[in-house]
C-alpha cells in the first residue's frame, strides 16, 4: 500500500486537468457511454442548479495521519495545505449569517489543523443546528494530544461521522492501512464510553461505509444492520446510522481503477445504475464546499478537481448566498458516482 | 460469431433474451427478481446460495454477477469460499453417493 500522496509521488493524476481529460476521453468521447450532461438532458435535469443551501462543508486541510487507497482528497501526512485562522474567521463570519442548518468539517484529518479546536469552539458559540466533524477515528489514538477528543466533541455537541469500510480487520486495513481497524475499534469504544452512538443519546455517531474496491455499495439499510450486529457482538460497539457512499472515480480511486484495469467496467456500472431520482437530490444542490484556502465549490469532489463554482462569487471572503444560489453546477463524468442506484452523498443515499 | 463462446460484456445483455420471446422472458425476469427479494431468507443468504450454485453450474456470467453482488453486500471472501465448498461438497457427494449404485450392481452380478 502506498504511503505517499499522488502529489508527493509526482503522479500524473495529481494534475486535476489530467483527471478531467481521462473522465472526458475514451469510452465517453467515442460515445460508447453517454456523458453525464447528455444523460441528465434526457430527463430534463440539465443544467443542474442548486436549491436552498442547507449544508456548509468546510475542508480545513488535506493533512491526514492516514493514506487511504481510495481517498478522493489525496490526503496524507505529506500534504501541507492547511486552513489558516484568518480563513477560519472568514468562515465564522459566514456561519453567522448563513441560512444553512448544517456545518460539516472535513479534511484530511480536520483535527490535525492547529486551529481546529479554536474553530470548533467559536463555531459552536454561534449555534449550528447540526455540527458535523468527519473524524477518521485513528486520529483519536494517534497521539496523546488527541486522546481527549471524545470529551472535546461531547463538550461542543459535535456530531461525529467516521469512516469504517467493514466490520472485519482484513477489509478495513486493506483500504485504510495496517492497524487502522484495531485503532478505529478502540476509538469507537471511547466515543461510546462518553455517550456517543448510544441509541437514545443526543451525541450522534454515524459511520461512513465506502466499498473497498471497484464495486458499488449495497443497500444502505441492510449494510447498517450487518454492521450493527457485527460491531455490537464482536466489540460491544454501538452507533446510530451508516452512510453508504459510492467511491467517485477521481484522485487516488481513479489511480487505483486505472492501475487495476477496472476503470471502464466501473464507469459502465455507474452509468448503468444511473437514477434520475438521485439527480434531483444530489448533494451539490444543497451544499457549498469551502477549500482550505477559502475557495468555493459545488461539492468536495469538484474541490479536488479544482472546479470552482460558476458564479461571480468564488471565495468565502465575498460570500453571498443569494448570488451563489443563482448558478449552474459544474458537472463531469465523475458525477455518475453520486447518481448511481440509491445515490450517494456525504450524508449517504439520497433516493 | 465471436471467436470465443463467452464474452463478459454479454452479461449486460442478459435482458435482451426477452426481445425474441417477450412474454416468457418477462415472466422469467419477474420471477427472478421476486426470488431474490427478502423472504424467509435474507438477500445476503440468497446471494451466497446463488454464488455456490453459480460454481456448481460453472456459469462464468453468474460467478461474475454474484461475486460482485456479494462484495456489495459486504460478504467476505472467506464466506464466499465456504459457500463454494458447500457446493463442491454436494457436487462431490452426488458423484460418490452413486458409488452405492455401482456397489449394488457389482454385488448383484458377482458370484
Amino acid at each position: 500500500m502506498a504511503t505517499k500522496s499522488l502529489l508527493k509521488r509526482e503522479s500524473e493524476l495529481a494534475n486535476t486537468q489530467r483527471q478531467l481529460e481521462i473522465l472526458s476521453n475514451g469510452i465517453f468521447q467515442s460515445g460508447e457511454l453517454p456523458t453525464f450532461a447528455s444523460k441528465i438532458k434526457e430527463t430534463n435535469q440539465f443544467p443542474l442548479q442548486p436549491k436552498k443551501i442547507e449544508i456548509l462543508q468546510i475542508n480545513v486541510g488535506y493533512m491526514c495521519n492516514q493514506v487511504c487507497a481510495h481517498c478522493h482528497v489525496d490526503a496524507g501526512p505529506d500534504r501541507k495545505e492547511i486552513m489558516t485562522r484568518e480563513t477560519m474567521q472568514q468562515c465564522l463570519d459566514v456561519i453567522e449569517k448563513t441560512g444553512a442548518h448544517t456545518l460539516d468539517l472535513t479534511g484530511g484529518a480536520p483535527e490535525m489543523n492547529p486551529n481546529f479546536r479554536w474553530f470548533v469552539e467559536e463555531a459552536s458559540k454561534i449555534g449550528v443546528k447540526d455540527f458535523i466533524v468527519r473524524s477518521n477515528l485513528t486520529i483519536i489514538r494517534a497521539n496523546k494530544k488527541y486522546y481527549d477528543l471524545p470529551e472535546f466533541f461531547k463538550k461542543h455537541n459535535v456530531h461525529v461521522v467516521s469512516s469504517m469500510p467493514h466490520w472485519t480487520r482484513g477489509k478495513t486495513d486493506k483500504q485504510r492501512g495496517d492497524g487502522v481497524f484495531d485503532k478505529s475499534i478502540k476509538a469507537l469504544q471511547e466515543l461510546n464510553a462518553v455517550g456517543y452512538g448510544i441509541p437514545d443519546s443526543h451525541l450522534r455517531l454515524d459511520l461512513v461505509y465506502n466499498p473497498s474496491g471497484a464495486f458499488l455499495p449495497g443497500d444502505q439499510l441492510a449494510l447498517e444492520k450487518d454492521f450493527k450486529k457485527a460491531l455490537v457482538e464482536d466489540f460491544g460497539i454501538q452507533f446510530h446510522h451508516l452512510f453508504a457512499i459510492t467511491n467517485l472515480p477521481i484522485s487516488r480511486f481513479l489511480d487505483y481503477l486505472i492501475a487495476s484495469d477496472n476503470y471502464e467496467d466501473y464507469m459502465y456500472s455507474l452509468v448503468e445504475a444511473f437514477n434520475p431520482a438521485a439527480v434531483a437530490n444530489v448533494m451539490c444542490t444543497n451544499t457549498v464546499s469551502v477549500s482550505w484556502d477559502g475557495w468555493l465549490y459545488d461539492c468536495d469532489f469538484n474541490q479536488m478537481l479544482d472546479l470552482k463554482v460558476a458564479s461571480k462569487i468564488k471565495h468565502i471572503s465575498e460570500y453571498n448566498e443569494e448570488l451563489l444560489q443563482n448558478r449552474n453546477i459544474i458537472i463531469s463524468q465523475h458525477c455518475f458516482g453520486c447518481t448511481a442506484g440509491a445515490g450517494s452523498s456525504c450524508q449517504g443515499t439520497v433516493a | 460469431m465471436d471467436k470465443s463462446y463467452y464474452n463478459p460484456r454479454d452479461l449486460k445483455k442478459f435482458g435482451s433474451i426477452a426481445e425474441w420471446s417477450k412474454e416468457l422472458g418477462e415472466k422469467f425476469f419477474e420471477y427472478y427478481g421476486k426470488v431474490f427479494e427478502e423472504g424467509a431468507l435474507t438477500p445476503r443468504e440468497k446471494s451466497l446460495i446463488a454464488l455456490a450454485v453459480a460454481h456448481t453450474e460453472q456459469c462464468p456470467y453468474c460467478i461474475d454477477a454474484y461475486t460482485q453482488d456479494g462484495l456489495q453486500r459486504g460478504i467476505t471472501k472467506e464466506e464466499m469460499m465456504e459457500a463454494i465448498h458447500v457446493g463442491a461438497a454436494i457436487k462431490g457427494g452426488a458423484t460418490l453417493v452413486h458409488g452405492v449404485q455401482m456397489m449394488n450392481k457389482v454385488n448383484k452380478l458377482e458370484m
